[in-house]
């Protein structure tokens, strides 16, 4: 695909994903229907619709695609981030242990019979304080390399696995028990536009300050030592990543759970489509990853008459897409 | 630049100690010394990569030590020896990011800057690759790709950490002449080697650091001799001309025997 054609298609696509996704369901609303909706809330219409529709549309479908959409462009960029500052296309958003920490932090809210903000606030909490531990456990002489990150990352998510497991052995297997695990799967059932105001900040400041920094990712990419020698502080400019990443990651899961293979694969889909330069590669990231998550949790409210968990659908999409991906791409890599 | 007083320890080892060295502007220096004399080390030091533990460098009369990270990339630019390459990023993208210290921290290569990164290419004699991954050239374009990223930086000297040491016959002779327009350009190069017979095709002045920790500075011409490098090496060298088979000149060449 040719550059302009590809930009223009990855500008139209979240969009249109959006609208389709809007009638698009269980409930079947007509596209005019879900058009004049939209409009409706700008220019005066005449309301001939029921207000169950309106309720459906606006009330539950809106808030839950717009949070797809959030959380499948944050968590594609933080994986581009990632992979670009590790210099290596295999990790995924959470090599710090964010995701296991949030997970806890989760579990922990259940356990305490915490409301649905509740519970968003504690995991958010538990994911920064999951990667901060892991940061300090990798600081030696004012440097963090890359190595001792990733040791320190599987030291702390062990950790924070374990916890989890604590607080699953002590559940009641009634309901706490499986309140947990239902969590744990993913899924943005319980979207709520009080939720989507508490996620959003985080994800569009971390995305904003990811996006700031994008060109100069592309030298670090190149190894501390030689970026060091361009000039670039490298400490200070993986502080910055690691910063908006963790952002970014605890609030996606603290709305949604453990949503995996979102941050590993749509960079390598990006990659295919713009190049490995971090300046055009981070904002495709945002529209692939956008679109991509909001087409699963399509699938994951429709597909069945229950809802499929969006973590599983994730892994038996994603895993065997990865697959495919390096299959094709094997020539690139050293 | 002056270099005074250098001493460099790993832990409790001595690497070197009390090396004093001039470099002029516009020459081109050649550090030759046995692998494990220092002499990576002592220009990852001059570079600022690493920290003396005694002694000075100066260029232009500045103590390196006080320029922060970006105003030291813009006067100094340093080609690894070794480089992994992790994404395949095009050559083009590669030599802009030796625009990077004379960006800020959000800054983006300009169209100025994309300019300057051409004429680097073009300076090392391969603009024609631009557009293709750097992954896919060979090693030998790879190492001018990287020095034409360092040129793109617009440092004031040039530090070169054994150039050639992966290279074969062929893109060994292609870096040297690349190095050799460089210099006679008149860009300040400092450049450590292995091998004595790429200081030889220069015309310039040679360091070799000898065990036990000695110096001789010099002309290449005075400082590569027979006794030099016998002591320095602790093998029996010779430097013996031969005639070149196209009858313009001698050929010089080190050879142990």
């Amino acid at each position: 695909m040719t550059r302009p054609r590809c930009t223009v298609f990855l500008i139209l696509l979240p969009p249109a994903l959006l609208y389709a996704s809007l009638f698009v369901g269980r409930f079947a609303v007509s596209p005019i229907d879900v058009a004049r909706i939209l409009f409706a809330q700008i220019f005066p219409i005449a309301h001939d619709w029921p207000k169950s529709v309106e309720t459906i549309v606006l009330q539950i479908r809106l808030p839950r695609a717009l949070m797809a959409m959030c959380v499948g462009a944050g968590l594609s960029i933080s994986g581009a981030a990632y992979q670009g500052m590790f210099r290596n296309p295999l990790v995924s958003t959470d090599i710090l242990g964010v995701t296991a920490a949030s997970g806890f932090g989760a579990a922990v809210a259940l356990l305490l019979s915490a409301n649905a903000l509740g519970l968003q606030l504690t995991a958010f909490a538990f994911g920064l304080a999951g990667v901060a531990l892991t940061y300090r456990l990798a600081r030696i002489y004012q440097t963090t390399p890359v190595l001792m990150l990733v040791l320190s990352g599987v030291v702390v998510a062990a950790f924070f696995s374990a916890l989890l497991s604590g607080a699953k052995y002590v559940a009641d297997p009634e309901s706490r028990l499986p309140a947990i695990t239902y969590w744990l799967l993913g899924s943005l059932n319980a979207a709520s536009i009080k939720g989507l105001a508490m996620a959003l900040p985080p994800i569009i400041l971390g995305s904003l300050g990811l996006l700031l920094v994008r060109w100069k990712l592309n030298v670090l990419a190149m190894g501390d030592e030689e970026a060091r020698s361009l000039g670039v502080e490298t400490e200070r400019l993986k502080g910055i990543v690691i910063v908006c990443t963790t952002l970014i990651t605890a609030a996606a899961v603290s709305v949604c759970g453990m949503v995996g293979w979102v941050g590993l694969v749509i960079p390598h889909v990006g990659r295919m489509l713009v190049g490995p330069n971090h300046r055009l590669l981070l904002p495709a990231t945002l529209s692939i990853g956008a679109s991509y998550l909001l087409f699963i949790d399509d699938i994951a409210r429709t597909a069945t008459a229950g809802e499929i968990p969006l973590g599983i659908l994730t892994a038996i999409i994603g895993a065997p897409f990865f697959a495919y991906l390096l299959r094709r791409t094997s020539a690139t890599w050293h | 630049m002056e270099i005074r007083g250098a001493a460099f320890r790993y832990g409790a080892r001595e690497i070197f100690s009390g090396i004093d060295l001039d470099v002029f502007r516009g020459e081109l220096l050649s550090v030759l010394g046995p692998n494990g004399c220092g002499k990576s080390t002592l220009l990852r030091c001059i570079g600022g990569a690493l920290t003396l533990h005694a002694g000075t460098v100066r260029l232009d009369k500045i103590d390196i030590s006080s320029l922060d990270p970006g105003a030291r990339a813009r006067r100094i630019g340093f080609l690894f020896q070794n480089h992994t390459p992790t994404f395949p990023f095009l050559v083009l993208e590669v030599v802009s990011m030796g625009r990077a210290p004379h960006l800020g921290l959000f800054g983006v290569p300009s169209s100025k800057d994309i300019a300057l990164a051409e004429q680097a290419l073009d300076r090392v004699g391969i603009l024609h690759l631009k557009d293709r991954p750097y992954t896919e050239v060979s090693g030998g374009e790879r190492q001018l790709v990287l020095l034409a990223r360092t040129l793109a930086q617009q440092p004031d000297v040039i530090l070169l950490d054994e150039p050639m040491s992966h290279l074969d016959l062929r893109n060994q002779v292609r870096s040297l002449k690349a190095i050799g327009e460089l210099a006679a350009q008149g860009v300040t190069m400092i450049m450590t080697t292995h091998d004595p017979n790429h200081a030889l095709q220069f015309p310039g002045r040679a360091v070799m650091m000898k065990p036990g920790g000695t110096v001789v500075t010099g002309l290449a011409s005075e400082v590569i001799t027979d006794a030099e490098l016998t002591s320095t090496y602790g093998i029996d060298i010779a430097v013996v001309r031969a005639p070149r088979p196209n009858g313009h000149g001698d050929i010089k060449l080190c050879s142990p025997w």
